[in-house]
């Protein structure tokens, strides 16, 4: 599998201003890119469009060469999976109903899931080792509980490609952490994940690739060691910042600077 | 294997035992309450006696009970109480469609506007002096109407907030309540507004066999649709975009569940006019006995509302020697349990 974005580009209908364009890259399984920008510079809208829920007015995405926009719903949530930011529930669903839910692109329209599906909600709750929530209802469970429920049912989805809202926007600083180590796991175990994040840290730590939007809509693209510099950070977010190399954890770390 | 630990890691057997114990104790409280319902009324029927009758029809039983009885239970009674099982399963299930579908656990087909449409449709039909079938299609396209407006206003607005769509039905409510008072002052005041008026209130009392004929087979149809949809329905109540990038053909899908819903509720309303809280209330006390799961919340908002409708009429005609219409007794009952049900689960709603 391979996930290919060329030239892409975005505006909401009835404004000129384009959001971002000529956004181009590629994704491999195993390979995590991280794509930083400020608030407003559209990295939700670019995730969206991947999720097939904005049409880009330009450009184009590819699945192992086919366009996104040629296939229907059901087929793309079978290579695609997405982890929104928020979830507000309305409906006090249990934990493993929740998961199964992530099993809809493989179940028939008048149909419901199967013993099968039920041990992939189970498999894939095992596998972020929240086995202990199954019975739970998914309104009472806390908001970082509530986030790895939610990439278990993006797992029990079984797609080539997830798609991460700012996985860490809502965690406290120890579940951030244990947020990133689980998204490298993930490449690891051969997803391709793509995620926003509003911390250059994170972006160290999964040492692998970056995509930074900026407020004119240009996307720079590449590996975060070679791409990521003190200028470049600074430039984005209009504060001086600085990569400041720490011995005992082995790699950069982005502190501000003067304030 | 596999199953044997899937068993034990989750409640879930133990769920759906519960869910067939609560199927089982509903499916017999609705058998008894539609017999009781043949039996009472200002002329009281033996309830062996109806049951008898009703099997005579099958099996030949030597007939033990009077010509009156018989005339009374076929012209009579069974037919209002047929019409009490469809309206009250098909309102109860378009409440519980609507809400999934909407994500929106204070929606309902009279919150809607529904009723109303459906109401001014069906209104307008009389007015003409229409048919049955056309006052069916009449009140359908009504109901249709309001819905999509009512849809409409909070993609306009581009806020999918559960208030919004809530503000929006009260908009489309007043609007359909005014349109519905323009009807009824131009009709004629001796016989059609009298007519509308009486029937706009909710009445089983003139139901009879061939209504049923032209009407039930439509909420049989779209009330078996929507239980197709069941499972379909929880993945929308995730919200439109979740339920997109699950691989729900979001749009499309939304269309049928609501030409169904509506369907439901305009066919109702042809019966017996607008009946309120059914749709509102019902889908909630489904969820406090089976949760929210469509797979069990659909099927048992059907029958919990069928014997809710059936415990309605039977109290319209005997609580007073005229009639009371059927949605003054809905909304006595039905208002005060829906402030229980948001006292109960005022955590839930945000």
């Amino acid at each position: 599998m391979k996930l290919e974005v060329r030239d892409l580009g975005f505006h909401y209908p009835k404004q000129e201003r384009m959001i971002f364009s000529d956004v181009s890259f590629g994704i491999d399984k195993g390979e995590v890119i991280s794509i930083l920008g400020t608030n407003g510079a559209g990295k939700s809208t670019l995730l969206n469009c991947m999720a097939n829920l904005y049409r880009p007015i330009r450009g184009e995405i590819l699945i192992d060469g086919r366009n996104l926009r040629d296939m229907r719903s059901k087929e793309v949530a079978k290579y695609i999976g997405y982890v929104p930011q928020v979830h507000n529930p309305a409906y006090a669903y249990s934990v493993l109903d929740f998961v199964v839910m992530g099993r809809t692109p493989y179940i028939g329209m008048f149909q419901t899931p199967k013993e099968g599906d039920y041990s992939a909600a189970e498999e894939a709750l095992r596998c972020i080792g929240i086995t202990h929530l199954i019975d739970k209802p998914y309104t009472e469970i806390s908001g970082g509980e509530r986030q790895m429920v939610t990439i278990a049912r993006v797992l029990a989805q079984q797609p080539d490609v997830i798609l991460l809202d700012e996985p860490t926007a809502h965690l406290d600083y120890g579940n951030q952490i244990r947020m990133t180590r689980l998204v490298r796991k993930l490449a690891d175990s051969g997803y391709a994940v793509i995620l926003t994040t509003h911390m250059p840290d994170h972006v160290i730590m999964l040492q692998d690739k970056v995509g930074i939007l900026d407020h004119d809509g240009r996307f720079t693209f590449g590996k975060a060691e070679d791409i990521l510099s003190d200028s470049l950070l600074s430039n984005l977010y209009s504060v001086d910042l600085k990569l400041v190399y720490i011995d005992e954890a082995k790699r950069d770390t982005c502190v501000p600077f003067a304030y | 294997m596999r199953s044997d630990i899937a068993g034990k890691i989750s409640g879930r057997a133990a769920s759906s035992a519960k869910y067939r114990m609560i199927m089982v104790c509903l499916v017999i409280l609705l058998i008894g309450i539609f017999f009781l319902s043949l039996t009472v009324g200002r002329y009281s029927i033996p309830f062996f006696d109806s049951i008898a009758i009703l099997l005579a029809r099958v099996f030949p039983i030597e007939p033990a009970w009077t010509q009156t009885m018989e005339a009374v239970i076929f012209n009579l009674r069974l037919p209002r109480t047929i019409a009490a099982v469809l309206i009250g399963g098909g309102l109860a299930l378009s409440g519980a469609a609507y809400q999934s579908m909407f994500k929106n656990p204070l929606v309902s087909p009279d919150l809607l506007g529904v009723s109303s449409g459906a109401c001014i449709g069906a209104s307008l039909a009389i007015l003409y002096s229409m048919g049955p079938v056309i006052i069916q299609i009449w009140a359908f396209i009504g109901g249709i109407i309001a819905v999509s407006i009512t849809v409409a206003v909070p993609r306009l607005m581009h806020n999918s907030s559960t208030l919004m769509l809530v503000l929006s039905g009260v908009i489309v409510g007043g609007l359909m309540s005014s349109i519905m008072g323009v009807i009824k002052y131009t009709a004629d005041a001796d016989t059609a507004l009298a007519e509308m008026v009486y029937w706009a209130m909710g009445s089983l009392a003139d139901v009879k066999m061939i209504d049923l004929y032209y009407i039930a087979p439509c909420i049989l149809a779209a009330g078996f649709v929507l239980l197709l949809f069941r499972y379909r329905l929880n993945v929308l109540s995730l919200g439109e975009e979740e339920a997109k990038t699950l691989g729900v053909d979001v749009r499309n899908v939304r269309r049928i569940i609501i030409v169904c819903a509506t369907l439901l509720t305009a066919s109702a309303v042809c019966l017996a006019g607008t009946i309120g809280w059914v749709g509102l209330v019902i889908p909630h006390l489904g969820r406090m006995l089976v949760g929210p799961d469509n797979r069990k919340l659909l099927p048992a908002a059907v029958i919990l509302g069928a014997v809710f409708m059936v415990m309605i009429d039977i109290t319209a005609r005997c609580l007073t020697s005229a009639e009371l219409p059927l949605s003054i007794i809905t909304g006595l009952i039905g208002a005060p349990f829906y402030f229980y049900l948001l006292i109960r689960q005022r955590a839930s709603i945000t």
